[in-house]
């Protein structure tokens, strides 16, 4: 017997037995056991029928979890998305402005966020798959519950003697397995969909500080401030311009061949010049 | 026979699939006992796919008990060894305690 064996469920038969065997045991074992606690077999199946109500309502809370938890992971990518777009045309700016430095660490941002958005991608057509799944089981356990109800009260109408139990442990049965299915469906979209909340909560988190950026790249400020510094240097040097027209009584084009200007805008025309340069 | 995936519902296979399954099935243990989860993803989806494309379903006013309960398409072997190991099925407590 290999070592894993030992951990079987069923000990003594498990060297020969195998995985489908095993599970469809354990789900007949769960019936069985349910029935030998009834003591009335009609009240088994009324019992049995409000059971499987309550399963129904726990499904279809379960669908709309699934969905709540997908529509955050989109609203997620969304930003995120956003975000990779800003660095983009930070990074298209910054090339414009001759910042080579700039665009290459905006790029780097921007690979960052786009890895993180990827992820989330994945996340999304996770989440997506357990809701198609989740919604299938709620319609086929409605199915089920619907045909048991008509079976139910067949069953009760005739009862009479041992047949009639052996029909009523047959509809049990039937019915417990799949409540069992549905059960181990909801409780799976549940593992996931908390997993996934939790990553979702982290990155709202981050998004919502304004963090994320600096929590991926550490230089979204120092691009932005960079970028707005350049853009604001220009504005300067247009307005200077304007201003030095208007003290020289001639028209903008005129600056530039003009060394009698008075001495502030001249001043201020060296301080400023390394800097149009620089800009354009 | 009577087939379920779990997440899926119950199927009736004739007996050449049952017994191409019960082959599947061997290997699928062998795959579980030895951790093997590139093995384990295959033989299951050679079995989900088995069943899926060979069986019928079984309507939903037929209320039998399944002969074989493949895992969920997307199982893991954590997720069938938790499975075997402590026999727990969700829903189990909701069913069958007046």
């Amino acid at each position: 017997m290999p070592p894993g064996a030992a951990h079987s469920l069923m000990k003594g038969t498990a060297a020969s037995m195998s995985v489908m065997k095993r599970v469809s045991l354990i789900f007949r074992a769960k019936a069985n056991k349910a029935l030998d606690r009834m003591e009335d077999p009609r009240e088994t199946l009324d019992y049995s029928y409000q059971q499987q109500v309550e399963m129904l309502t726990r499904v279809r809370r379960g669908v709309a979890d699934v969905a709540t938890s997908r529509k955050r992971v989109e609203l997620q990518m969304n930003s995120l998305q956003k975000e990779v777009t800003r660095r983009e045309n930070q990074a298209r700016d910054a090339l414009g402005k001759g910042r080579e430095d700039l665009a290459r660490a905006a790029l780097q941002n921007k690979a960052s966020l786009q890895g993180q958005l990827n992820d989330l991608q994945g996340q999304y057509a996770q989440l997506q798959e357990q809701e198609e799944k989740l919604t299938l089981a709620s319609q086929r356990l409605q199915a089920k519950v619907d045909a048991f109800r008509t079976k139910k009260e067949t069953i009760k109408a005739t009862y009479t003697a041992a047949e009639a139990q052996t029909r009523i442990n047959e509809a049990f049965s039937g019915i417990s397995e799949e409540m069992g299915d549905v059960g181990l469906a909801i409780q799976r979209a549940e593992d996931k969909t908390a997993q996934m909340q939790a990553r979702a909560g982290a990155i709202d988190e981050l998004l919502a500080s304004g963090a994320l950026e600096d929590h991926v790249g550490g230089t979204q400020d120092y691009i932005q401030t960079e970028l707005d510094r350049l853009g604001a240097g220009s504005d300067i040097d247009a307005e200077l311009a304007r201003m030095k027209g208007e003290l020289t009584g001639g028209a903008p084009r005129q600056l530039e061949a003009n060394p009698n200007g008075s001495p502030e805008a001249a001043g201020a025309q060296a301080a400023e010049q390394p800097q149009a340069g620089d800009g354009s | 026979m009577i087939v379920r995936i779990l997440g899926e519902g119950q199927f009736r296979v004739d007996d050449d699939v049952a017994a191409k399954l019960h082959a599947l099935d061997t290997d699928l243990d062998a795959a579980v006992e030895a951790g093997d989860e590139p093995a384990f993803k295959k033989v299951l989806e050679a079995s989900v796919r088995l069943v899926r494309d060979s069986g019928d379903r079984v309507p939903d006013d037929t209320f039998v008990t399944a002969d074989l309960i493949l895992p969920f398409s997307d199982a893991t072997v954590a997720e069938v060894r938790q499975l075997l190991a402590d026999g727990k099925i969700p829903g189990d407590s909701s069913v069958g305690q007046p």
